[in-house]
């Protein structure tokens, strides 16, 4: 049998598995099993997810692995100490578990889960004409966003396919300065940056930092998570709104504080300076402590979005896909708008034929993983899986899928070919888990 | 009569294999306790049916974590002649003792000698241990 990705310490080849992909093609093909693709978390759009020849595939590999190296978070020393079982994920050394998906799932969705999502890419935009640069660029407006607001926004190519999904913040300096935080997908983050070039050559006076390795990003969700930073935040940063965001201080040290997440639950994220990242997670680790508080990896940070039906680049979400399709129109403004795609996006607004993201329910305890491909009761191929796993809070197999309009309507019965294998499955209502409101 | 990881044979790919009486030519096949740790959280077994033939080295079934999927490959050739259909409505039997109740299925041998190309305890941990 072939076991799940893992490292240890040292960087060796063995962060990579051979795997034979036994998926629904009769003639076997050698799959290279990049182990964030083995977790799930890794779309086979991008390069490392691609099925290739075996041969060619490994000598790539090989000399890309030898020739790169993987960055690591402020925090890498910490999850290594802790037992957490490493792989690499968007060229990032990462925690994938520590006590296990299924126990740091549930931890955060019955007390707190903590999580370092410092490969998450932050880029940071400064000057008065910061968010007419970003108004022209996101498919969400930005020119009236107020300090202190965080929106959910997409970046589309001039075809209107998806560049990126992205949050804006719109922060001010502890100096009074007015200044935006835009965080990316990791696997995007380069691709974001070389496409902002040109678009920051039309605004020279906005200036543009990656901030990404000058700091960390901690995110701290579950019921309990208010409650675990009470001791941890100024009171005016633990009485923000949901998706209102922060700069503060944090034992006097300077602290991005969001109300936002990737999990369904209530919660933080915050951005802290790369030197401050160990102690302020060593703090939230010891404020938890009394809530059951668990640090989780990318494993359950996975299972977790996928209940919470959120869309993850690479499943979901890529430059062939665009908003309308993905169930993302509301983060489009259109309206008395021109920005990077909004001609594109405005006919396909309007097109009704494309296939619809669903979520299903699937019969047994298999799940289907990306690409298995859907049919009708007719046996007529009408979508396949994006992204699909063993849901530890539902007790059942769940998948998101793309399929034609004509079925996607909740209630409609399909079948997911699962590694050769018919598995009965119903369309259900998204998302999937939703958090119990509070009173 | 317990069956210890000591007396079990191995394959590279965390399979054991373990023949109670030679005159049989009947092996047990099961995943060692390093294999079940390392999967975790599993959710979903596919086994053979009585009858079918295997091959050493070949896939017999699989085993599902939530986050993952790994074939089971069979220590020897031969004929599978029982399977242990309870042990996938309660998996987690094979975290509390992968050895005896967590047992997969049983083989009859077409090719004893194979036996002898498997790992034994002592090189098994080892390779474990990298």
């Amino acid at each position: 049998m072939e076991l799940p990705a893992q490292c240890d310490s040292s960087a060796s080849l063995s962060f990579f598995k051979w795997k034979q992909d036994t998926y629904s093609h009769s003639k076997r093909v050698l799959k290279f099993l990049h182990p964030t693709l083995y977790f799930g978390l890794a779309g086979p759009t991008t390069v490392n997810g691609s099925v290739l020849e075996a041969e060619q595939l490994f000598v790539d590999k090989a000399n890309f692995f030898m020739s790169s190296q993987l960055a690591a978070t402020p925090l890498l020393a910490w999850h290594q100490a802790h037992g957490a079982r490493m792989a690499e994920f968007a060229n990032y050394q990462m925690p994938i578990q520590y006590a296990g998906i299924v126990s740091e799932h549930n931890a955060t969705r019955t007390a707190v889960g903590v999580f370092d999502i410092s490969h998450m890419g932050r880029l940071r935009f400064d000057g008065p004409r910061a968010d007419q640069l970003l108004d022209h660029l996101l498919t969400r407006r930005v020119v009236d966003m107020q300090t202190g607001q965080v929106r959910y926004s997409l970046i589309c190519n001039v075809e209107g396919g998806i560049l990126d999904d992205v949050l804006v913040s719109c922060l001010e300096s502890p100096s009074g300065k007015n200044y935006f935080l835009l965080v990316v997908n990791s696997s995007n983050r380069a691709k974001i940056v070389h496409w902002l070039q040109p678009h920051l050559a039309d605004f020279p006076d906005v200036e543009f930092h990656d901030v990404t390795d000058a700091t960390a990003m901690i995110a701290i969700q579950g019921p309990k998570a208010i409650e675990l930073c009470k001791p941890l935040l100024p009171a005016s940063a633990l009485t923000l709104g949901y998706y209102r965001a922060k700069v503060t201080d944090q034992m006097s040290k300077p602290c991005m504080v969001s109300r936002t997440g990737y999990t369904g639950e209530d919660g933080w994220e915050l951005v802290v300076k790369a030197e401050d990242a160990a102690r302020v997670w060593e703090s939230i680790m010891m404020a938890g402590r009394e809530f059951g508080v668990q640090p989780v990896g990318l494993g359950a940070r996975d299972t977790l979005r996928l209940e919470a039906a959120m869309p993850l680049y690479g499943h979901e979400l890529d430059e062939t896909v665009d908003p309308y399709q993905a169930g993302l129109g509301f983060a489009c403004n259109l309206k008395d708008r021109i920005f990077v795609g909004s001609e594109a996006l405005i006919q396909k607004s309007k097109d009704s034929m494309i296939q619809k993201r669903v979520g299903l329910i699937l019969d047994g305890r298999r799940a289907a993983r990306q690409g298995a491909e859907i049919f009708d009761t007719d046996s007529r191929l009408v979508g396949q899986v994006t992204s699909g796993s063993f849901s530890p809070t539902l007790d059942k197999p769940i998948a998101m899928a793309y399929v034609n309009p004509s079925v996607a309507i909740v209630g409609t019965a399909l079948d997911v070919d699962i590694r050769g294998t018919k598995v009965s499955s119903v369309i259900v209502q998204l998302p999937f888990y939703k958090r119990p409101q509070s009173l | 009569m317990s069956i210890t990881p000591e007396k079990l044979k191995y394959c590279n790919s965390h399979e054991w294999a373990y023949v109670a009486d030679v005159s049989t030519g009947i092996a047990t096949i099961g995943i060692s306790a390093f294999a079940v740790e390392e999967l975790t959280d599993l959710v979903f077994m596919a086994l053979p049916k009585v009858g079918q033939t295997v091959t050493a080295g070949g896939e017999f079934g699989e085993v599902e974590s939530v986050k993952a999927v790994s074939p089971m490959y069979s220590p020897v050739s031969g004929t599978v002649v029982d399977i242990h259909s309870a042990l996938v409505d309660k998996l987690e039997t094979l975290t509390v003792d992968p050895y005896n109740e967590g047992w997969i299925i049983k083989v009859k041998m077409s090719d004893p000698t194979e036996l002898d190309r498997l790992l034994d305890w002592e090189t098994y941990k080892k390779q474990c241990s990298h």
